[in-house]
């Protein structure tokens, strides 16, 4: 299993990234942003968290013209999987990879803690491990994760199972931190193989640090 | 040489958690016969051409590609 992660100017979660698949057992390998191809053994694509580019006009919105954005389209479209992780969202949504559009927190606060989710849909590959009701907690730490779909897309998201995440309170009871439509949290496309969300679970790892709840989600990338 | 003035803001539905922000402190300061505020950006661009007609093409595709996320953003340009 080979985990490919992707690295701009400004990501700053690609090591985290790569320390979580490691510790589950997958090869990786960090790939430059100027790269024009992507390792051709790649069983997993992530675009890693952080401030790609400052997160300067809008996150996300220069590293989408970067050299190795094509070869993501090219690998997304041919059904690779895709995982974008806080950044590596908003960079997925700039590309047009996933629907709709992160904005700026309605608190106008970066906002940095655990926060507990709802699994909305597993009937795919990254939640197939946990059932829908499930609630874990995982770290959040964005400025822009105000989740934006207008209510054509947000229709079509339900109708196709897409909606993946919801930000909740411990007993699953929607929680919204940021003002997100809906609290959403993550969504996938249509043929779910392009995943996105907000949320960190890449930082949920390890009990001692707070919560471990992340291992089931990444896991399943792996046994797919 | 043409300079484009593009100003970009939320599209009108669309929450602008910053303008509310604004209008707030606004308020606060006693400044109460304000209705609304909506907060953008601008972007000025120095063009190598004099054709207007070319240049708004040109500006407008900018604005599709990368100047606005058109999901959330409005823009309008103005030619000088």
């Amino acid at each position: 299993m080979k985990v490919s992660i992707l690295q701009f100017p400004g990501t700053n979660c690609e090591y985290d990234t790569q320390h979580a698949f490691e510790s589950l057992g997958a090869s990786t390998e960090i790939v430059w942003h100027k790269s024009q191809t992507i390792p051709e053994d790649t069983n997993l694509l992530v675009v890693a968290g952080g401030f790609s580019y400052g997160d300067y006009l809008r996150s996300g919105a220069i590293a989408k013209f970067s050299p190795v954005m094509k070869a993501v389209a090219e690998y997304a479209n041919k059904g690779g999987k895709v995982l974008g992780i806080c950044n590596g969202f908003q960079v997925l949504t700039e590309a047009g990879l996933l629907p709709g559009a992160l904005k700026r927190n309605d608190g106008l606060h970066f906002i940095s803690k655990h926060h507990t989710l709802k699994v909305e849909n597993n009937d795919n590959i990254f939640l197939e491990k946990l059932n829908n009701g499930d609630v874990v907690n995982i770290p959040i730490a964005h400025h822009d994760g105000n989740y934006f779909i207008d209510d054509a897309g947000l229709s079509e998201l339900h109708a196709n199972n897409q909606i993946l995440l919801t930000y909740s309170d411990a007993d699953g009871k929607a929680k919204n931190p940021n003002g997100s439509v809906e609290s959403i949290a993550g969504v996938c496309n249509k043929e779910k193989n392009v995943f996105g969300l907000m949320p960190h679970p890449e930082r949920a790892m390890e009990a001692i640090l707070g919560s471990d709840d992340g291992i089931k989600m990444l896991q399943g990338f792996l046994e797919s | 040489m043409l300079t484009a003035i593009v100003n970009v803001s939320l599209k009108a539905g669309v929450l602008d958690s910053q303008g509310k922000a604004v209008h707030h402190a606004l308020d606060s300061l006693h400044f109460n016969h304000v209705n609304d505020v909506r907060v953008g950006k601008q972007i000025v661009l120095k063009l190598d051409t004099d054709n207007k007609e070319e240049a708004m093409k040109d500006v407008e595709k900018m604005c599709e590609e990368i100047l606005a996320n058109t999901v959330i953003e409005d823009y309008a340009i103005e030619l000088i």
